[in-house]
């Protein structure tokens, strides 16, 4: 039985619940998936889901209710985290200017820095079809990605690996069990990024 | 660095990407501001979004007259000061004011109610638009008017302006009623269904299949307390619009924060309990019946 978090607290959190379940169904394992809003949500948590939403709002919540150091903690033991959009903006070590202004606390557990709203406003927001740079038969396939308002990375250094790139801009990131990406898997019916997530238990 | 093979080009304006970014904002709080500096303030109280106004819903009320969008200066303002995404209102069916409310970059326009409707036959047609829209309904046949139209969002009435939550309670209840009563039945009756409700077939049906409307649904018109919230939360909504509530009362700043928390802990009455103690006064509020019924807002649009 496998049990995965989303954290609850603003943004796309039902669509990553879903998409837990649909892996789950997908690698024909039986499996859970809880919203984290609460310390205690996190007991038995094995893998977790920070989704998109806005990355300022999203960690001042986590502070206040006193999740942000134990995901951080949790996170550097080794639990597989997966960060969407402004869950890639909070696992990175380096923000840019907007998340200095902003005072935005971030996780800095990614050897990468990142540009919030790097493509420009929601009018600008597109879909692509990317090339993931993972091993496997399955990764051969282009994964279609969508982009609200996204972030990219701008650097990555140490043990950060850059596994995707739109116009030479990288938007997806692994370290070991970390996962970053600057678009929304949590949209789609394509669960390998979540699955991915989910063999690393 | 990986091999970047550009598979496809980007694709821009698409369905999917107008409903996924109302779906980012789910459980937030998106708050009316008319400059730059309560922009910040909404901003560092943990808005997800900011509505750019040149009046709150309670001034445009008192001040009467015809209300139109705001100047597109003073939106570049507030979009200049912060970094959530900011939102602004044209007319009903000014698809002129939506053109240049998208030109300017606005990352959602609000068609709504609490301006002064500029055509009275069509609501703007939002599928043509690259920018989501956000429109206002009381009920399950106007809601689906405006998806099937392409509105991203949807959002109660409610009425605006008065610090009274009575109206967004009732549409919200309306809506959650017609929506259950869907349940069960076959393709024969939700056409008669759709027919009574002068609404869209095939939505109504994706709307049964559901058991919910297809787009994010928010609660709109006359919230002004964290309990406001969080009680519009328990009723389904998934994030709530603070108009006037905010920068009408007391200490804007703690209750902005005090709203912001009340709607991630809304099934928590402990911490809506906790988030409320002594936020000074909320705004004064209107009764409903005190309102006469051509100048209740909810009234516009259909």
């Amino acid at each position: 039985m496998l049990k995965a978090g989303v954290v609850a607290v603003q943004g796309a959190v039902t669509e990553h619940l879903e998409a837990f379940e649909r892996a789950f169904s997908d690698m024909g394992r039986k499996g859970q998936a809880v919203p984290v809003r609460r310390l205690r949500d996190l007991g038995g948590v094995q893998a977790l889901a920070i989704p998109g939403g806005e990355s300022t709002t999203i960690s001042r919540l986590l502070q206040k209710f006193g999740l942000f150091d134990e995901i951080g903690k949790r996170a550097r033991e080794g639990m597989p985290v997966l960060g969407t959009c402004a869950g890639l903006v909070l696992l990175s070590r380096e923000g840019d200017e907007e998340v200095r202004r902003t005072k935005t606390r971030l996780l800095g557990l990614v050897d990468m820095a990142v540009a919030r709203n790097a493509f420009g406003r929601q009018k600008e927001s597109f879909e692509a079809d990317i090339a993931v740079d993972l091993p496997g038969e399955e990764w051969r396939r282009p994964y279609p990605a969508v982009f609200i308002r996204a972030p990219v990375v701008t650097r990555v250094w140490g043990g950060c690996r850059a596994l995707a790139c739109v116009e030479g801009r990288i938007v997806l990131a692994g370290q070991g069990n970390l996962v970053a990406a600057a678009f929304h898997p949590e949209l789609t019916t394509d669960t390998r990024l979540h699955r991915l997530l989910l063999g690393m238990i | 660095m990986p091999l970047e093979i550009d598979l496809s080009k980007l694709r821009h304006g698409t369905e999917l990407l107008k409903r996924g970014f109302a779906r980012m904002q789910k459980g937030g709080v998106i708050m009316d501001v008319v400059n730059a500096e309560q922009a910040r303030v909404a901003e560092g109280a943990g808005a997800v979004a900011v509505m750019a106004l040149e009046r709150v819903p309670a001034d445009i009320r008192a001040a009467g007259g015809v209300a139109r969008m705001a100047d597109p200066q003073k939106v570049q303002e507030i979009m200049d000061a912060v970094t959530v995404p900011v939102m602004a209102k044209c007319r009903i069916g000014h698809f002129a004011e939506a053109q240049v409310l998208e030109a300017l970059g606005v990352d959602m326009i609000d068609e709504s109610e609490v301006l002064t409707p500029a055509d009275p036959f069509f609501h703007v047609d939002k599928r043509r638009f690259t920018v989501p829209f956000v429109c206002g309904a009381r009920d399950l046949g106007e809601a689906v008017r405006r998806v099937w139209e392409g509105a991203a969002m949807v959002r109660t009435k409610g009425e605006a302006g008065t610090g009274n939550v009575v109206e967004a309670v009732r549409h919200q209840r309306t809506i959650n009623g017609q929506v259950k009563e869907l349940s069960g039945k076959d393709d024969d009756e939700l056409f008669k269904v759709a027919r009574r409700l002068e609404c869209d077939f095939e939505v109504l049906k994706e709307v049964a299949r559901l058991r919910r409307l297809p787009v994010v649904n928010f609660a709109a018109g006359g919230i002004a307390t964290p309990a406001d919230a969080a009680l519009m939360m328990q009723l389904g909504s998934d994030g709530v619009f603070v108009g006037s509530g905010i920068f009408k009362s007391d200490d804007p700043e703690r209750r902005a924060k005090a709203i912001v928390e009340a709607v991630m802990h809304f099934d928590d009455p402990r911490v809506v309990g906790e988030v409320s103690k002594g936020l000074g006064t909320a705004m004064k509020g209107l009764e409903i019946p005190a309102i006469p019924k051509e100048q209740r807002l909810q009234e516009r649009g259909w």
